[in-house]
C-alpha cells in the first residue's frame, strides 16, 4: 500500500544513501583540511532571524510555536551561521573558518519535480577582506569539486553590484532600476533592452549596458569591460582583477571564468559572486559569493565570503560525468 | 571566448541542439535559420522524424510550449519559440537571448461582438469569467488591472466557449483575427504582443558561449534581413 509523502519530498534508499554519504564525507574531508570547522544550527529559527538576510522575504515555511512566536524552516546556511557568528563568536580571533551540510527549504512550484527541501554543503569565512578571502573560498570551492570528481566544472565569477551602480551612475532609480536589476538577474535580453530604452539614458548606454551582460570568458573579458569605461564598470573590473589574481597567484585560476552578466537573486551579496556549473547538467550546482554588510545586520562588521553547493545535485553530475567517462551517455 | 584550460576543459564534445517550434511558427523559423547559414532542406522534406543533422547543429522538433522544459533542463543547449509560451511559463529558468520578430500575434481579451457579458458580470457579479488556454498571462493580466476573474481553462478551440455560455470572454492569442471574426467575437483588450524568441539554457549560455554567441548574431543579422525584406 502507498502511503504518499507531500510533493518535492523524498525518501532515500541505501544505495544512493551509500554514494550521498561517501560524497559528503570527501566534501567535509576537503573543508576540515583547510582548517574549516562543521558547524550545525537548528532546522527553524526565528523568522525575523532569516529575515536579517535578504531583507524582503523570509523562508517560506513560516509557523507559530506553542507561545506564539513566529518561526521559519531555514531556507539557507549563510543567515543562521551569521547569527551563529555573532553570538559565539564575536570576541574570537579572525578569521573564522565554518563549513556545514544541512538542509534548506525553499519554496517549490508544483508538478515540477522541484525539491522542498535541499541539501547544501558549503563553507565560510568570516573576517577575511577582499581578494585574498575570496581567493581562498574559490580555491577550497575547486578542491571540494575535484573531489567530487566533477573535474569540468567550471565557476562563474561576477560581481553583485556592479548593475545597481551603473543603472545609478546612468540615473536609473527606484523602481525602474529594481525591475531593470530583475530582467538582468533572469536574462530577459530582450525586456532589458526595451525597458532600458524607456528609461531614456540613450541608445548608447542601452547598447553598452546589455552588451556588458554578455561579456564572460577568461581574464580578457576585463580589458573588454574596461574599454567600456565608467565608474561602475571600473570599479567591478578593478575588483574581479585583483580576485583573479590573488587566484592566479595561488594557482586557482584556470577553472574560473570572468562573468560581467552574473547576477545572483539572494539580497546579501556584495562584491564578488559565484555560480558553478558543470558540463554534464544544465542547472546551477551552487553559489555563493561575498556578503561584506550581512554581519552588520547581526551587530558585527566583518567582511565574508563563503559558497553552498547543492548536495543532489552535485550528485546527478557526478553520475552523469562517470557515464561519460565509460563512454555512455 | 574559451581561453586556456579552462576552456579547453569546460567545453564538452557534441553540437548544439536547437528546440525546433512545430505548428505556427515552423515556417518561419526554417526560414530566419536558412538565412542564418543553418541547413535545413532536411526539416523541409522529412515530417515524421524528430531529429535533425547539420553539419553544425542538432535541430530537434517539438511543441512550441515544450521547447521552454527542454532548454530549462539543457537537454537542449538553445530553442526558439513563442513570447506567448514564455509568459504562459514564466518560471522556466530560460535566457532570453533575442527577439526574433516574426510569428506576431496580440494577446488579447475577446467578447462576442456587440455582447454586454463581460461589462454585466464585471459590475453585478463583481468577477468575469474567463476562459483560456494562457490562465498564468489571463492571471497575471487581471491581477495588474485591479479585476477579478474566474478563470476557467480549456486546451481546444477556446472560441467555442463564450459562444455556448461558458464564461462571459475569452484571452487567446489573435494573429490576423479571422477566427476571431469567423466566430462572432470581437477584441476588447489588447494585452501583450508575442513574437518569436531566441533562448538558451542557463549553464550552456556560460559554457558554450561562443557558439551561443556566434548563433545569436548571426540569427538577430537574419531576422534583421528577413525583417527589413517582408516590411
Amino acid at each position: 500500500m502507498i502511503h504518499p509523502i507531500p510533493p518535492g519530498s523524498r525518501d532515500v534508499l541505501p544505495e544512493e544513501m551509500r554514494e550521498l554519504r561517501r560524497l559528503n564525507l570527501a566534501l567535509i574531508e576537503v573543508f576540515e583540511a583547510r582548517g574549516y570547522g562543521e558547524v550545525a544550527t537548528p532546522t527553524i529559527e526565528y523568522d525575523e532571524v532569516m529575515a536579517r538576510g535578504d531583507g524582503r522575504a523570509s523562508g517560506a515555511y513560516r509557523f507559530f510555536d506553542e507561545s506564539g512566536e513566529l518561526l521559519a524552516l531555514r531556507s539557507d546556511m549563510t543567515v543562521p551561521i551569521a547569527r551563529l557568528v555573532a553570538s559565539r563568536f564575536a570576541d574570537a580571533e579572525m578569521p573564522l573558518r565554518l563549513c556545514y551540510l544541512a538542509s534548506t527549504y525553499r519554496a517549490v512550484t508544483p508538478q515540477r519535480g522541484q525539491l522542498r527541501e535541499v541539501v547544501q554543503a558549503g563553507i565560510e569565512l568570516i573576517g577575511a577582506t577582499a581578494p585574498e578571502g575570496t581567493a581562498e573560498v574559490i580555491e577550497v570551492l575547486e578542491a571540494a569539486l575535484d573531489a567530487a570528481g566533477l573535474d569540468r566544472a567550471v565557476i562563474g565569477l561576477g560581481d553583485s553590484d556592479l548593475y545597481r551602480q551603473l543603472l545609478t551612475e546612468y540615473g536609473v532609480e527606484g523602481e525602474a532600476r529594481e525591475s531593470l536589476l530583475g530582467k538582468l538577474a533572469r536574462h530577459d535580453l530582450v525586456g532589458l533592452e526595451v525597458e532600458l530604452g524607456e528609461a531614456g539614458i540613450g541608445e548608447e548606454r542601452v547598447a553598452t549596458c546589455v552588451a556588458l551582460s554578455q561579456l564572460r570568458g577568461g581574464a580578457e573579458v576585463l580589458d573588454q569591460a574596461r574599454e567600456i569605461g565608467g565608474t561602475a564598470v571600473e570599479r567591478a573590473v578593478a575588483g574581479l582583477g585583483e580576485t583573479y589574481e590573488a587566484l592566479d597567484r595561488i594557482g586557482a585560476a584556470d577553472r574560473v571564468r570572468i562573468d560581467m552578466g552574473l547576477l545572483r537573486d539572494l539580497g546579501y551579496y556584495s562584491g564578488a559572486i559565484l555560480e558553478v556549473y558543470d558540463p554534464a547538467l544544465g542547472y546551477v550546482l551552487g553559489g555563493g559569493g561575498r556578503y561584506d554588510r550581512l554581519m552588520h545586520n547581526f551587530g558585527l562588521d566583518l567582511p565574508a565570503c563563503g559558497f553552498g553547493l547543492y548536495l543532489e545535485r552535485v550528485h546527478v553530475a557526478q553520475m552523469e560525468e562517470q557515464r561519460r567517462a565509460r563512454g555512455e551517455s | 571566448m574559451n581561453v586556456g584550460v579552462a576552456g579547453s576543459r569546460a567545453v564538452p564534445g557534441g553540437k548544439l541542439k536547437l528546440a525546433v517550434p512545430r505548428g505556427a511558427l515552423f515556417g518561419e523559423t526554417l526560414d530566419v535559420l536558412d538565412a542564418a547559414g543553418v541547413d535545413t532542406a532536411e526539416l523541409r522534406g522529412n515530417s515524421r522524424s524528430l531529429i535533425f543533422e547539420t553539419d553544425e547543429l542538432t535541430l530537434v522538433t517539438m511543441r512550441p510550449s515544450d521547447v521552454p522544459t527542454y532548454v530549462e533542463s539543457g537537454a537542449a543547449e538553445v530553442g526558439i519559440t513563442g513570447k506567448d509560451v514564455l509568459l504562459e511559463q514564466g518560471d522556466r529558468a530560460v535566457y532570453e537571448l533575442l527577439d526574433l520578430g516574426f510569428g506576431r500575434c496580440r494577446m488579447v481579451l475577446a467578447g462576442r461582438r456587440g455582447d454586454t457579458r463581460l461589462g454585466e458580470s464585471q459590475r453585478r457579479l463583481g468577477m468575469m469569467r474567463i476562459a483560456t488556454k494562457y490562465p498564468r498571462i489571463a492571471a497575471d493580466y487581471f491581477e495588474g488591472t485591479g479585476r477579478q476573474v474566474d478563470l476557467i481553462e480549456v486546451k481546444g478551440s477556446v472560441e467555442l466557449a463564450p459562444l455556448i455560455g461558458l464564461g462571459d470572454g475569452i484571452v487567446d492569442l489573435v494573429a490576423t483575427g479571422r477566427t476571431l471574426a469567423d466566430n462572432d467575437l470581437e477584441v476588447r483588450e489588447e494585452i501583450v504582443v508575442c513574437t518569436a524568441r531566441f533562448v538558451a539554457n542557463r549553464v550552456a549560455h556560460k559554457l558554450r558561449a561562443a557558439e551561443v554567441d556566434d548563433l545569436t548574431a548571426r540569427l538577430r543579422e537574419a531576422s534583421r534581413t528577413l525583417g527589413a525584406a517582408a516590411s
